[in-house]
């Protein structure tokens, strides 16, 4: 049940340039242009290569743990208008989320490329932690380069980074969160890019990463896709999940873009709420434009300057987003909506009480969302939800928020 | 098409010399500001200079220039500032082009935004983030408008990707001397020389310039015993420090250095 597979779908994108539409592509300085090519071609190579593949799943089952369950939710879903809620456990992993099926992925790759160096970016701290880790495993060199917000309100994180023998860069330019922690990376990556392999975290940047990073994650999918079926004898009315990049939603909507009866539906951060401008719901907010390699929504002035966002989960306060969930909203086959850290936060507590279950603040956003979506699609319908990491990291924010701890 | 850059590449080579071409951002420190800096620049012993778009997310640049973009970004630098910049240098008689990102120009139009630039007087467009692969709006807008196409190059592109952006380029063909950002450096790295010269296989008459790192008169004059042009930046903005003297006197530093063509390292 594991593993990477031909990606079989219909839907016949990305052309061989990486274009989801008019999406995606190579928005990146010429420097750069030989290693991407380099990677295109390894990947290329492994994917079909059954060593590769059979190591790779070997580590997803022994190291990682998967398959991931699935676990059906009842308390919670007393919640969603009679829809029962069922989720993909992907917080079960190894290192707490679904980062690490992209990072053993990428980190095979690196070896197949003989670069003795990885550098990262990471916002909540989850994607950061599972590059330390695998690099740790597999004897690799590891830089991740962090916004200086996040070192602050993710510090548990960096901790384990550093534990597990990796350097923390804090970043100081810009606006010191996830989108200055890629230009950084993108900066080391431009200077020492014959010994070092970047290993982005999400499905964006520029090709090949997008559609990579997709098919390391189609195993969640993959998975629950057949779990369902197995469970219930019939596939989800919809699949829920956060958009920050948007990794764990195209990991778990891409195995049914072929299943016109299943909505997928993700969720953006509101933040203070869309309106406020204080928020990150690029696809729901934004316009198209280039950041960080590929052309794709993006919130953005009338200048083309990236504007600052501001999400309650460093993991989706991201201008941008993946092209191919552009491309997605673009083609009807995704729809896309925003959620405050309000509703965020209430979803985050209500699934901790009902079902003895911290979700990742990012996950939440997916959680609140499926409450919603449940009581509009009603009594029996059965929502897939991608909970895609554990909440471990967030209990500071939490503490804060529900103001927790007794006054001293 | 005959390049817009043609004439000042013809008569440095009358004078077998290379260009000198400075860059600072516009904006930095205020939009007048940039203005006078430019005309400095130009007063100094620049031949050309390219006026950079300030922006949020400047991937290819080292701290010096960051720091300015991002002082330009704070003070309100618009668009729309960066073209008036453009008139008034044309307007002075000097030559400019653009360097910018791609977003800003995206988002603007390409079109409209090479319409825009040709009227003000500009003479073309440095892509840093933009390879020829992407760029087929712009090629279509460059031609009718008659703007130069100027493309980057690195120690890293293979010979097919020197052939076909060069093929791509008019004008001048933009080659980064190291694998890094932006910034003043002390040694001019030994991959420039290298760079230059498979280029030159792949881009016969088409001039080649050389940025990334040249800070002094005498790495002006190693780098212009190889390429057609010499191309600071980093230096420009730190010697901006100091205002329009600052600035004058580093281009006509520079401008000796060009004139001066150093022989090879043995």
């Amino acid at each position: 049940m594991v593993g990477i597979q031909p990606v079989e779908s219909s839907t016949a994108v990305p052309d061989a340039r990486g274009h989801f539409g008019r999406y995606g592509g190579r928005f990146v300085p010429e420097a750069l242009i030989k290693a991407l090519d380099q990677l295109t071609e390894v990947y290329t190579e492994a994917r079909s290569d059954p060593e590769f593949t059979a190591r790779l799943n070997g580590l997803l089952a022994d190291y990682t743990g998967r398959p991931s369950p699935i676990t059906e939710v009842p308390r919670l879903s007393e919640h969603a208008g009679g829809a029962l809620i069922v989720l993909k456990r992907e917080d079960l992993n190894h290192t707490g989320s679904h980062k690490i099926n992209n990072v053993l992925g990428q980190a095979l790759l690196t070896q197949r490329m003989g670069k003795p160096r990885v550098i990262a970016e990471t916002g909540a701290g989850q994607h950061g932690v599972a590059t330390a880790t695998a690099c740790a495993l597999l004897g690799l060199q590891c830089v991740v380069y962090m916004g200086e917000v996040d070192t602050e309100r993710q510090a548990l994180n960096v901790a384990r980074m550093r534990l597990l023998g990796a350097e923390v860069i804090p970043v100081k330019t810009g606006s010191r969160t996830l989108k200055d922690a890629i230009n950084e990376a993108l900066r080391d990556w431009v200077t020492n890019v014959d010994t070092t392999h970047y290993l982005l975290g999400t499905v964006a940047g520029p090709h090949p990463f997008p559609v990579m990073v997709r098919d390391f994650h189609r195993v969640i999918g993959l998975e629950a896709r057949a779990q369902m079926l197995a469970r219930y004898g019939r596939l989800p009315d919809a699949v829920a999940a956060c958009v920050g990049g948007g990794s764990n939603a195209i990991g778990i909507f891409h195995p049914f873009i072929d299943d016109p009866s299943v909505r997928l539906v993700g969720f953006e951060a509101a933040g203070d709420g869309v309106d406020t401008g204080r928020h990150a719901a690029t696809l729901f907010a934004g316009e198209p434009g280039m950041l960080h390699g590929a052309l794709s929504y993006l919130l953005q002035d009338s200048d083309g300057q990236t504007i600052e966002t501001h999400s309650i989960s460093a993991g989706l306060d991201y201008p941008g987003v993946g092209p191919e969930h552009s491309w997605l909203k673009d083609t009807g086959r995704a729809e896309y909506r925003p959620i405050t850290d309000a509703q965020a936060m209430d979803a985050f507590q209500l699934l901790s009480r009902t079902e003895g279950i911290i979700p990742a603040i990012e996950s939440a956003h997916a959680v609140a969302g499926a409450l919603t979506l449940g009581a509009e699609l009603g009594p029996g319908a059965l929502l897939l939800v991608n909970l895609s990491g554990r909440g471990d990291k967030d209990v500071d924010t939490a503490v804060k928020w529900f103001d927790l701890l007794e006054d001293k | 098409m005959t390049a817009r850059l043609g004439p000042l590449f013809e008569a440095c080579g009358a004078q077998h010399r290379a260009a000198l071409i400075g860059y600072l951002p516009a904006g930095y420190p205020t939009v007048d500001g940039s203005r006078a800096l430019l005309q400095a620049m130009l007063d100094g012993g620049c031949d050309l200079v390219e006026v950079g778009v300030p922006y949020s997310d400047p991937v290819l640049d080292g701290p010096t220039i960051q720091a300015a973009a991002e002082a330009a970004l704070r003070g309100g630098v618009r668009l729309r500032d960066v073209l008036s910049v453009v008139e008034s240098i044309a307007a002075a008689g000097g030559r400019a082009v653009v360097m910018t990102y791609w977003n800003p120009v995206h988002r603007y139009g390409v079109d409209a935004f090479a319409r825009d630039l040709a009227a003000a007087g500009g003479l073309g467009v440095i892509t840093p983030d933009l390879i020829p692969d992407e760029a087929q709006d712009w090629l279509i807008a460059a031609q009718k408008h008659d703007l130069d196409r100027i493309f980057l190059v690195a120690p890293s592109s293979t010979d097919q990707r020197l052939a076909s952006t060069a093929a791509a380029t008019c004008g001048f063909l933009y080659a980064s001397s190291l694998m890094g950002v932006t910034g003043a450096r002390d040694v001019v790295s030994s991959t420039a020389a290298e760079l230059v010269g498979r280029a030159r296989e792949y881009a016969p008459g088409l001039p080649i310039g050389v940025g990334l790192g040249v800070r002094n008169s005498a790495q002006a004059a190693e780098v212009a015993s190889f390429a057609d042009a010499v191309i600071v930046g980093s230096a420009f903005v730190t010697a901006a420090g100091a205002g329009t003297s600052g600035v004058r006197a580093l281009a006509a530093d520079l401008a000796t250095g060009v004139r001066r063509p150093a022989p090879q390292p043995a």
